[in-house]
């Protein structure tokens, strides 16, 4: 099989595609960055590619909400062109922003009557913050997450509190591993406390993905903790060869192999 | 045509955030605990919209349907008010709205996103509203303009909301205006500055009275104005780079240019002393300083200042700080790419009694909470991790905070220089032009009144950081395409700076009409000097311009032509096709006439160490004062060290480091905090701004104002070393450190305060000599003073310490042989490396003791050189596990923080201390040898097995084995006194990390 190509889409106010696209490359993938501008003049664009990644930033400055516009542009005008895509057995990733904007455009979660059935919500601290988190899988639907059980990696984020829009919606994303990327620290009562879980996320969620497995969307920055130097405390520990995070794209560059 | 209102309210069960902010700062302020608070935030939108319309974008565009609910109503609909609880009696509602014409940035994405649903509105508002109860009517203004809103930028509306419709701008009748002053005198030409706010001096205005009475002709409004900018403080430096008569204990000296014969004279001569080997690329020219990075790029760095705006509107301020100071690097050579900022603020400490503000000051953790919020939503937004800073504070800082912002770019070695070319078109990128920022670049070189916010509410801006990057986005694409020849940013001054600097070789004119702007009614001055933000000017060439153009098109950036470089040595301003304004470059750039100053400065007799006098009647004093000696032999040192770790200096910033992402572009190597729970101190971050490589850049700086009030050039020296010392601590090598200046000072007419300044110019340059540090770039901002009139009528002034900031960027071969602060395993030894002094003076033990007097630091430069380079031996060979370096609360407090950032303790002794202290020396050796700031001072962690090759790294400096990293996180430091061995400081490690972390923990 040829190197898997990666479409690394930015709009404007992205600010995390260079070194996402990097992390491709590093993971064997072949990754080309592109404005969703070209992607509107051009919707069969995406047909050439195995992975589309939308990744951290504040797509249109978060403006109004996170990732709410860039989630609105795909609703109007990529809606086709994404469902065929993943009706293809291709992959799809979002990061922060990118988790994001596939929550809020329906490409993550189907809409119910009511709208999408979860959301990301202000951190309860009530600020941006920028820390590392312990993280633990959950089930084995995620192509992302295959063989990971634990990891670490850093969030930075204001809008990262996962939200479901009632207690059955929690509970059927459960039943179905959908909610496969969790934060992880000391429990007090069956909850982790701040800043472990870092915003205050229902049942500790950092990260999701749909029914298939194959989309796949986190908070936190797997493209930030993929080389030797990126962990706050390799200063203390032996040298390794590269960080938690490069397993991810490389799962996804796997899959296709 | 109707005004629509939304509404978005936290849904059934959700928090509302926002109103408990809210009732936590009423209730910081001393107003009622009990406030009963409902939060609200909402949308305006006029045009042709059908009610569905409305509640469609509502639900879809406006409102997230899991987590909130919404009101939809054309204005003046009660439904718009009924408070969404219910309440003890009937709240007061308030709505806060920006004033017209201020940036609003979700405004502008929702027009945007709203045409995306194929509709259209002819105007948009965002707004906040809250309903309040428990609040008497006296106390509504303040909680409106102390709380809810910034009078400068925001407007209060009590009650239902009274408009009819959104307004901005209208049209302008185009009227050429001249200003007759060849028959003023010398009152009324000082009047038509100060009142025309174009702060020139009487002899500058002179100079241009005569300069138009020799062409016959009076200037037009827009010449002046050109002349105001680029004659102005911030953008000439006059001061400094003008003639300065220097008096001190010496004699007398006379600069023609002060700064050139001391800061960039020391630059040149380093550069000679290096010859071939010389680094340094383009270094006091361009818009920030460029040095070289590996064989395909050069690393620019610049660092600003932005303290009035921020001043008067903390968030705006920083907003546009940050936003301003990435344009440079934006802005050197072709055009870097930003890969790091770092933000420097001086603030009154946040604890002051709100009731002892004078009139016209916002309360120092407002503005505090206001400028960390501003820098955090622009780098962040910008994709620029923000790796280092530092908070100071000092009451002085009260009515005039100060605001550093940096930005380090990348830049490919073989477009580190521009050449605008003549028969060029003139091309303006990014943001629209608007009435915001008029008078900045004047404005900030005059003091700060309790008037300042009435009379120059224009210059206060907020910045959009999304228009930057996509700014940036195309800028560099365009670059790696050739489609221009020169770029700059548009900053203080605007289109009359960036035009007038680049076309000052070749000569320009410009047609204002042009120029897109944000609304109608501008005249064609305010075109011409309005500093909005997020603008670029490019000398593109004619037959580039198609294709720059459509690439701006691809990406969303408006792009126009608004004139021509033309080879005529003139500054030709057209309206219409009519002349406006007609300059020579010859004049505009080299009319000024020279400014001669008065410099005195008289060293202060040293005086003992002492309790602060009683006669220290004004918290704003510089003087030390006299008192009695203090020997505080009996003190207890151990709750010494706690005081100085949770003094508000020394204790942890992670409240403000969190805010900042510190990890995008995915370079980061050495975070702003490390250690075993990732909350310790650094000393200084590293990254690798090319990712694909392990070369890194090492950020870190230096700053003393305590230490400027004994001695300035002592304290420039220590504040250098600190810079440079930072960047040593964790491994970068001290042959490739380039520093920066930025002088803050109070009003520099005064000969003392100049002479202060000069004084720390000189060891500027000899330190910069001595260590081999060029400075590359550098800005002042002088006047920082605020004035106001007290109770009783009488006019106070208070003015700002000495502040100079050195910032620092050195280099790494390998970013995998850094170190880290924290210690690493038990068992490991403790080495000090560096002499210890009587050097108290100005030190955080003196601070949180109350004394006065004493020695600031001084710096021994050659002795500095040798133990920087033997440093970097031990770290390059491996040798070093942990290293800190020693400086506010000196070697007590270092060790602490070493301990809790490892999680480990430590056992040390000082009898091993080297220090050149006398016998007789007060107060006592132990409280020297604790709490003395000397500089050029480390500790460092050893494994045993690293120890000989440690101690050969270091045979030629002072150093010495002090003790061990234990496992039981206890701090205990021993000393014989007599023959007998005490323990002079015995502390839990976590206790003392609490006392480090409590203080701004908000």
């Amino acid at each position: 099989m040829a190197t898997p190509r990666v479409l690394v889409l930015r709009a404007p106010g992205t600010n995390c595609d260079q070194e996402t696209a990097f992390a491709f490359e590093r993971a064997g993938g072949r990754a080309e960055v592109a404005h969703v501008n070209r992607l509107l003049e051009n919707p069969q664009m995406p047909a050439e590619f195995q992975i589309l990644c939308i990744p951290g930033g504040f797509s249109f400055g978060d403006d109004i909400a996170a990732g709410k516009i860039f989630a609105n542009v795909i609703r109007h005008h990529l809606n086709e062109t994404l469902t065929e895509f993943k009706a293809a057995g291709k992959l799809v990733l979002g990061i922060c922003n990118g988790f994001q904007v596939l929550i809020k455009s329906g490409l993550l979660l189907a809409d119910v009557d009511a709208g999408p059935p979860a959301t990301l919500m202000w951190n309860d601290s009530g600020k941006y913050e920028d820390r590392w988190v312990r993280l633990q899988t959950e089930g084995e639907s995620c192509v992302f997450l295959r063989g990971i059980d634990r990891l670490e990696l850093p969030v930075a984020h204001a809008e990262g509190k996962f939200v479901a829009r009632d207690a059955d919606t929690l509970t059927g994303l459960e039943s179905r591993q959908q909610l496969c990327l969790r934060y992880d620290g000391h429990r007090i009562g069956g909850q982790i406390g701040y800043p472990e879980n870092p915003n205050g996320s229902q049942a500790d969620v950092a990260g999701i993905c749909d029914e298939t497995g194959r989309v796949f969307g986190l908070m936190p920055h797997p493209e930030r903790n993929i080389d030797a130097t990126h962990h706050p405390q390799w200063t203390r520990r032996p040298a390794c060869e590269h960080g938690d995070g490069l397993q991810i794209f490389r799962n996804a560059i796997a899959y296709f192999a | 045509m109707t005004l629509w209102e939304i509404d978005i309210h936290p849904a059934e069960g959700m928090p509302d955030a926002e109103g408990r902010r809210i009732a936590a700062d009423a209730g910081d302020l001393g107003l009622p605990a009990n406030l009963t608070i409902r939060a609200a935030h909402g949308y305006l939108l006029q045009g042709d919209l059908e009610r569905e319309q409305v509640e469609r974008l509502a639900a879809e565009l406006f409102s997230d349907s899991v987590v909130e609910r919404t009101v939809v109503a054309p204005i003046g609909d009660s439904l718009l008010n009924q408070s969404p609880e219910a309440f003890d009696g009937q709240p007061l509602l308030i709505h806060v709205l920006r004033k017209p014409g201020v940036m609003d940035p979700v405004a502008q994405s929702a027009e945007q996103a709203i045409a995306d649903f194929g509709l259209q509105v002819d105007a948009i508002r965002t707004l906040r509203k809250y309903w309040v109860g428990g609040l008497d009517s006296a106390e509504v203004a303040l909680f409106g303009s102390k709380i809810l809103a910034n009078d400068s930028i925001e407007q209060i509306m009590l009650g239902p909301l009274e408009l009819t419709e959104l307004h901005v701008g209208s049209p302008y009748v185009f009227q050429l205006v001249t200003v007759p002053i060849r028959e003023l005198d010398d009152d009324s030409l000082w009047r038509l500055s100060r009142e025309g706010q174009l702060y020139l001096t009487l002899v500058e205005m002179q100079t241009i009275q005569q300069y138009y009475r020799d062409l016959g002709r009076d200037p037009t409004d827009i010449e002046l104005e050109s002349l105001a900018q680029t004659w102005s403080e911030h953008c000439s430096h006059k001061t400094l780079a003008g003639r300065i008569a220097y008096r001190d204990e010496n004699g007398e000296q006379r600069f023609e240019n002060m700064l050139k014969e001391t800061i960039f004279a020391a630059t040149q001569e380093i550069r000679r002393r290096w010859g071939a080997d010389d680094w340094c690329v383009s270094v006091f020219k361009d818009n920030a300083g460029v040095v070289r990075f590996d064989d395909q790029y050069n690393v620019v760095f610049k660092v600003e200042t932005h303290n009035h705006p921020s001043a008067l509107e903390p968030y705006g301020g920083a907003n546009t700080g940050i936003g301003g100071v990435i344009r440079d690097p934006m802005g050197t050579g072709m055009g870097a790419k930003p890969v790091c900022n770092t933000d420097v603020f001086c603030f009154a400490p946040p604890d002051t009694p709100s009731q002892s503000l004078p009139p016209g000051v916002l309360h120092p953790r407002r503005v505090m909470k206001g400028v960390v919020s501003g820098v955090r939503d622009y780098g962040n937004r910008m994709g620029i991790p923000t790796v280092n800073g530092a908070l100071y504070f000092d009451p002085r800082y009260l009515g005039n905070p100060l605001v550093y912002c940096g930005n380090v770019g990348l830049l490919p070695v073989d477009q580190s220089h521009k050449q605008p070319r003549a028969g060029d078109w003139i091309v303006a990128i990014g943001g629209r032009t608007g009435r915001d920022g008029i008078h900045g670049a004047t404005f900030s070189s005059a003091e700060l009144t309790s008037e300042s916010e009435t009379v120059s509410g224009g210059a206060v801006q907020i910045g959009n950081a999304i228009t930057e990057k996509m700014v940036l986005d195309v800028l560099l694409q365009a670059r790696e395409r050739g489609l221009y020849n020169a770029v700059t940013d548009c900053g203080a001054g605007g289109f009359s700076s960036a035009v007038g600097e680049m076309g000052e070789e070749i000569g320009a004119e410009v047609w204002l009409e042009r120029a897109p702007l944000k609304y109608e009614g501008l005249t064609y001055t305010e075109i011409w000097i309005s500093e909005a933000q997020e603008r670029m000017v490019l000398s593109v060439s004619p037959q580039h311009w198609e294709e720059f153009a459509a690439l701006c098109r691809s990406e969303g950036v408006e792009a126009t032509i608004i004139g021509r470089f033309e080879p005529t040595g003139r500054l030709e301003l057209k309206y219409d096709g009519t002349t406006v304004g007609q300059l020579t470059m010859e004049f505009l750039h080299g009319g000024r006439p020279p400014v001669v100053r008065e410099a005195v400065y008289q060293p202060l007799p040293v005086q003992p160490l002492a309790r602060a006098g009683e006669d220290d009647s004004s918290e704003f004093s510089r003087i030390p004062l006299r008192g009695e000696v203090v020997v505080d032999d009996e003190q207890d040192h151990s709750a010494t060290v706690k005081k100085i770790l949770g003094s508000l200096n020394v204790a942890s910033k992670e409240w403000v480091i969190r805010q900042y992402d510190h990890e995008v572009q995915g370079g980061s190597a050495i975070k702003p905090l490390v250690g075993a729970a990732n909350d310790g101190p650094g000393d200084a971050a590293v990254l690798r701004p090319v990712i694909s490589s392990n070369r890194g850049l090492v950020i870190a700086c230096g700053m003393n104002p305590r230490y400027g009030d004994l001695d300035p050039y002592r304290m420039a020296a220590s504040a250098i070393d600190e810079a440079v010392r930072n960047c040593v601590a964790v491994g970068a090598d001290p042959q490739r450190i380039a520093i920066l200046d930025n002088f803050c000072w109070g009003y520099t007419d005064r000969p003392e305060t100049l002479g202060s300044l000069v004084r720390a110019a000189l060891a500027c340059r000899d330190l910069a000599v001595a260590l081999g540090t060029p400075f590359i770039s550098g800005k002042d901002s002088l006047n920082n003073e605020f004035s106001y009139e007290d109770a009783d009528g009488r006019r106070q002034t208070i003015s700002i310490p000495p502040s100079l900031l050195i910032s620092a960027m050195g280099q790494v071969d390998d970013v995998r042989h850094c170190v880290t602060m924290d210690l690493k395993e038990p068992g490991n030894l403790i080495y000090l490396i560096g002499l210890t002094h009587n050097e108290l003076g100005g030190s955080h033990y003196a601070l949180v003791h109350g004394l006065t007097g004493g020695q600031a630091p001084a710096v021994d430069p050659d002795l500095a050189r040798r133990t920087f380079a033997g440093m970097h031996a031990a770290i390059r060979a491996g040798a070093v596990r942990a290293c800190h370096d020693l400086s506010e609360g000196g070697l007590a407090v270092a060790l602490a923080e070493m301990a809790f950032a490892g999680g480990w303790g430590a056992r040390v002794s000082l009898d091993a201390v080297p220090h050149g202290v006398r016998p007789g020396d007060t107060p006592s050796l132990e409280s020297i040898l604790l709490f003395a700031e000397s500089n050029s001072r480390f500790l460092c962690e050893v494994a045993p097995n690293r120890q000989q090759e440690f101690e050969q790294r270091l045979s030629g400096v002072p150093h010495a084995l002090i003790g061990q990293v234990t496992a039981e996180a206890e701090l205990a430091i021993l000393s014989t006194a007599d023959g007998e061995q005490r323990v002079v400081v015995a502390a839990d490690v976590p206790v003392l990390k609490e006392a480090w972390q409590k203080p701004l923990r908000w």
